[in-house]
């Protein structure tokens, strides 16, 4: 391998480390104009960067915005990089696919914003519904791009109720355990998780992420 | 090397007037007339002789003084208003001027929770070592008192033991409460020479401080005074502090147990310009209220908190660096109580600027350490020192094109101004944020984090080592003031 090429890598994932998406579009682009393969250019390259700032949070060396802003930056090359990837066919391996929303009747999504970057991070290829999502349109979704997980956030006690009808909607149309469902949210509990027989819950985007690898036996 | 850097309280963005001018100029009053016409005990034939020789009203008997207020008032002129605690390692030098807030241990508890069994044994001097290694590896503790007394050790030279000891285990400036005699402040001072290798770099850079401790109600300890006259000659710089206590050795009002103990203070002082005028000195304090119930005096509860700042009101008026007590509390574990006193008492100390501030480590009104309250108070120094920096206001930090950028929705996580200042956030150690769930499987908190990390840095932390030649010397000089 030319020396060029590792410089290319490199160059890759530190833009993913400095959370630099005008950078790493120019690099995917530059990766496309040489022939570059496109999985080698995220796997060698961007998700190297991807990783080490995983591993930096983890530590504590790392903080939320750095996280935040690697994984704009990764979703950024990976678009660029995608009509590539469709024209050659393959398809970039992933944790999984994911859909997330906040329940119909609530617009409070910060913490599900969270979960969605920290996930995109990790792997999860995520599609983020946005808020005052009716349980029809998400398990549409759902189905539409065969996610293996739902999402589930809702803030207030008024809505969280949502969160049981849309379990009970797919248990009535026998989706599950095929979609498992992560509920989330300050008043979500994990007695209420239980009670309403979510796949599971976590209090914070770190623990979503850990639940959603269980959730899909990668864990 | 990161462990030599010292974080200290400068610049402060946030004020607070306890005192009116007014009001301390009554207080002050009030002192003078106290020691005019009530007068002070000064139990020691040389402060008797000093004070005689300036026409003081000297009452032999009763070796009670009374002093015309010029006579104070001249002598407190000549205090000088800055000056530096040297460290063994000059980096970690501390300006007293009016501008730091520097964290001390405490001192001088007589039992310690033992960081490996848990269990509360008596102290010894291994703790004294431990003790000051642990305070010389974190940036908060900026300089040591005696934190606990060498008990395995003869008594006539214990205060020298435990400096030995604090030399031999950190680079950091000593500051002792427990030299107060004859025998053993002129040894120290000889241990101070060798160290700072001769009597002028002494004076220049002296790398020890005393403390001694008045005798309220309006008296002193004759011990104490020899002593701190042979530290002044010396250049040390030397601090008379007021333990005067509501309803027992002050009255019950506030007002009146500040005067009480101010009196102490700077008569004492004023006894130590006049023997050696322009030595350095330092007002100290650790004033607080009696329990009504028991009479039990363990330190902070409110009374303590307001004295924590209006102390530093007068040490200010006298142009003087202090020394102030803080983190007392009466808590028998680190626990509500003990957090509860600690934040109050020390934001209080801190928010006027006290210049040192005694100290980390101690339960149960200064008896007990606890290497895990010891890491929690330095926690508390940490989130004072950042409430002290305040909130900057300025183009930068109002964040307008990260403002506009972002717009009503979405959020700021993924804007370089937000990346750019994510580090002005204050980073907690031991403030548990963690999820519900999380805690529930452990269980476990602050106190369990606070000690294994003392443990981790009793392990690991080794500090610059001192010259065997000069340990050895200390050696031969606390050999001669132990009995044969």
């Amino acid at each position: 391998m030319s020396e060029d090429i590792e410089k290319l890598y490199k160059d890759m994932a530190q833009s993913i480390i400095d959370g630099d998406s005008d950078i790493s579009v120019e690099l995917a682009q530059k990766a496309i104009a040489i022939n570059m393969p496109p999985l080698d250019a995220i796997t060698k390259g961007f998700v190297v960067g991807v990783n080490y700032i995983g591993d930096q949070f983890g530590l504590g060396e790392a903080f939320l915005p750095e996280l935040v802003m690697a994984g704009e930056a990764m979703k950024a090359a990976v678009a660029t990089l995608e009509p590539e990837l469709l024209k050659l066919g393959e398809a970039r391996e992933t944790m999984g696919r994911v859909v997330l929303a906040t329940v119909e009747g609530d617009i409070h999504e910060i913490g599900k914003t969270l979960v969605g970057t920290m996930l995109s991070a990790s792997g999860f290829e995520v599609t983020d519904l946005g808020v005052d999502q009716p349980a029809e349109k998400i398990i549409g979704k759902a189905l539409e791009i065969n996610a293996s997980i739902i999402g589930l956030s809702a803030l207030l006690t008024t809505t969280m109720v949502r969160q049981r009808e849309l379990i009970e909607e797919l248990d009535k149309e026998n989706l599950r355990p095929r979609i498992k469902v992560m509920v989330g949210g300050a008043p979500i509990t994990r007695d209420w998780a239980t009670k309403i027989k979510a796949d599971g819950t976590s209090e914070d985007a770190v623990g979503a992420v850990k639940l959603a690898k269980e959730l899909v036996g990668k864990a | 090397m990161s462990h030599k850097k010292i974080k200290t309280i400068s610049d402060p963005k946030i004020k607070l007037e306890v005192l009116t001018k007014e009001e301390i100029i009554k207080i002050h009053e009030a002192t003078l007339n106290i020691i005019e016409n009530v007068g002070i005990r000064f139990p020691s034939k040389r402060a008797l002789e000093i004070w005689e020789a300036v026409g003081a009203d000297v009452n032999h008997d009763k070796k009670i003084v009374k002093v015309k207020p010029y006579l104070i008032e001249d002598a407190l002129k000549q205090c000088p208003p800055k000056y530096v605690l040297a460290a063994r390692d000059p980096q970690q030098d501390l300006p007293l001027d009016g501008n730091h807030v520097c964290l001390g241990t405490d001192g001088c508890g007589v039992e310690v929770i033992d960081i490996n069994t848990g269990e509360k044994r008596t102290t010894e001097l291994q703790d004294v070592r431990d003790i000051s290694r642990v305070a010389d590896a974190t940036e908060e503790v900026a300089f040591h008192w005696v934190p606990v007394s060498a008990q395995d050790t003869p008594a006539e030279a214990r205060g020298l033991h435990e400096l030995k000891a604090v030399w031999e285990n950190s680079t950091k400036h000593v500051q002792t409460e427990s030299i107060y005699n004859v025998e053993e402040a002129k040894a120290s001072m000889e241990m101070l020479e060798i160290l700072a290798g001769g009597k002028d770099k002494l004076r220049e850079r002296p790398m020890l401080s005393l403390m001694q401790c008045t005798a309220p109600p309006l008296g002193h300890d004759g011990g104490s005074l020899d002593a701190a006259l042979i530290a002044a000659e010396y250049g040390v710089p030397t601090g008379f502090m007021t333990m005067s206590s509501c309803l027992t050795t002050g009255p019950a009002t506030m007002a009146g147990t500040l005067a009480v103990g101010n009196a102490e203070v700077v008569a004492a002082t004023a006894l130590l310009q006049l023997a050696y005028p322009g030595a350095p000195v330092f007002y100290a304090a650790a004033l607080t209220a009696t329990d009504p119930r028991s009479g039990a005096y363990t330190g902070g509860g409110p009374e303590d908190f307001l004295f924590g700042a209006a102390v530093n009101a007068l040490s200010d008026f006298y142009n003087i660096p202090l020394s102030m007590g803080s983190f007392a509390t009466g808590a028998k574990e680190p626990n509500w109580q003990a957090g509860l006193e600690g934040g109050l008492s020390t934001f209080m100390a801190s928010v006027v600027m006290s210049d040192m501030l005694l100290g980390c480590g101690f339960l149960h009104g200064s008896r007990i350490w606890s290497y895990a309250e010891m890491m929690m108070d330095c926690e508390i120094f940490s989130i004072i020192h950042k409430m002290m920096q305040g909130i900057v206001v300025d183009e930068e930090t109002l964040a307008m094109d990260s403002i506009a950028s972002v717009g009503p929705g979405g959020h700021f996580l993924a804007q370089k101004h937000t990346r750019n200042h994510t580090r002005d956030l204050f980073m907690p150690q031991f403030l548990d944020r963690r999820p519900y769930t999380l805690w529930e499987d452990k269980k476990d908190d602050a106190r369990d984090w606070a000690t294994a990390k003392a443990k981790k840095i009793l392990k690991e932390h080794q500090p610059d080592p001192l010259d065997e030649k000069i340990s050895k010397e200390f050696e031969r000089i606390i050999k001669s003031v132990e009995k044969k």
